[in-house]
């Protein structure tokens, strides 16, 4: 009789551990799907796009919606999955889109020879913004369009620079 | 009469309410299920039909349009992505953006691959994806190497239909 009575207020325990494990896991998949398709911050760092985004390191708010409706443009900074190197990602602008025809010096440092390419279909043509200290397409060439996995649209920190980027 | 009118004047507004307390649970459960739904599809596995037969006979053997095989997806690899010759993976199509190819991993990077024309070295961080059914399959012979960061997933196994359940690699 006693361990009848333990066992309904075991499983009446158990029915409240199991709701509450439920709500947090809820709101782990909340998170997932907000940070996966709608918005989330990233910490870029590193010399490449230097006038616009600093070295040190800045906060940005990238969304995730743009990209898989097609809607990335020319001039649009984007968070590309490294071609190189497929658990690192970086931060470059898109500079030429499929079909396009640019032609880039092939060494600043050096001299100013230029090579010209084209675009092929499904890929976008992404550069630093710092010609000097970048690697991007000029290295490894267009990458595909489905490498890319967000759009920056806004610097949150340091607060002194907070705004959107263009 | 007056006893009538009055039921008709409460119940009235409380069949409104219910209906709109329904139309809330259900909106409420489909938004957690779906949320729940694509994280699981997300992190963890999913299901997806396999189309055409570039990958016969591991896939689809016979021509049957109506009788899709229906792979599992396991996406544990993209966490380091960490992949191996003889792999069978989910990949987003280097040049249409809408697409996704399941193709198997033929070579890996630094290796050397003999194509139709020529030989070519696999670059850092890309692979060599070619169908089973060499006849009709548009892969890597077609456009390239790609590379790793376009993989969605390893396949793991056939699911349906219920006679060709088996597991792959």
């Amino acid at each position: 009789m006693r361990w009848l009575r333990y066992l309904n207020q075991w499983r009446g325990t158990a029915k409240e551990a199991f709701e509450q494990v439920s709500i947090v896991a809820k709101f782990l998949c909340l998170i997932h799907v907000t940070d996966r398709y709608i918005i989330s911050s990233t910490h870029v760092q590193g010399p490449s796009m230097l006038p616009t985004l600093n070295l040190t390191g800045d906060v940005i708010l990238a969304e995730h919606l743009s990209h898989r409706f097609g809607k990335i443009g020319l001039g649009d900074i984007v968070l590309v999955r490294s071609p190189t190197d497929p658990t690192r990602m970086v931060t470059k602008r898109v500079l030429g889109l499929e079909g396009h025809r640019l032609s880039f010096s092939a060494d600043p440092l050096v001299g100013d020879r230029s090579v010209s390419v084209v675009v092929p279909k499904g890929h976008v043509w992404i550069q630093g913004d710092n010609l000097y200290a970048s690697t991007d397409s000029r290295n490894f060439g267009p990458v595909p369009y489905n490498l890319i996995e967000g759009k920056a649209l806004l610097r949150v920190w340091p607060p002194r620079y907070f705004g959107s980027l263009r | 009469m007056p006893v009538a009118e009055h039921h008709i004047l409460v119940d009235k507004p409380s069949l409104d309410m219910g209906i709109q307390n329904l139309i809330w649970q259900v909106t409420k459960k489909a938004f957690t299920g779906g949320i729940i739904g694509i994280t699981i599809s997300d992190r963890f596995c999913s299901v997806v039909p396999v189309r055409g037969d570039s990958m016969s006979p591991t896939f689809n053997p016979q021509r049957n349009s109506y009788l899709d095989d229906y792979v599992l997806v396991e996406k544990f690899c993209l966490n380091d992505y960490k992949f191996a010759r003889g792999d069978v993976v989910v990949f987003s199509s280097p040049t249409h953006f809408k697409d996704r190819y399941i193709k198997r991993i033929v070579g890996m990077p630094g290796e050397w691959i003999s194509s139709s024309r020529d030989v070519i070295r696999v670059p850092e961080g890309h692979c060599w994806v070619e169908g089973d059914n060499k006849a009709s399959s548009l892969d890597s012979r077609t456009f390239g190497p790609i590379p790793l960061g376009l993989i969605r997933g390893r396949v793991s196994g056939v699911v349906w239909p219920p006679q060709r359940v088996s597991k792959i690699g």
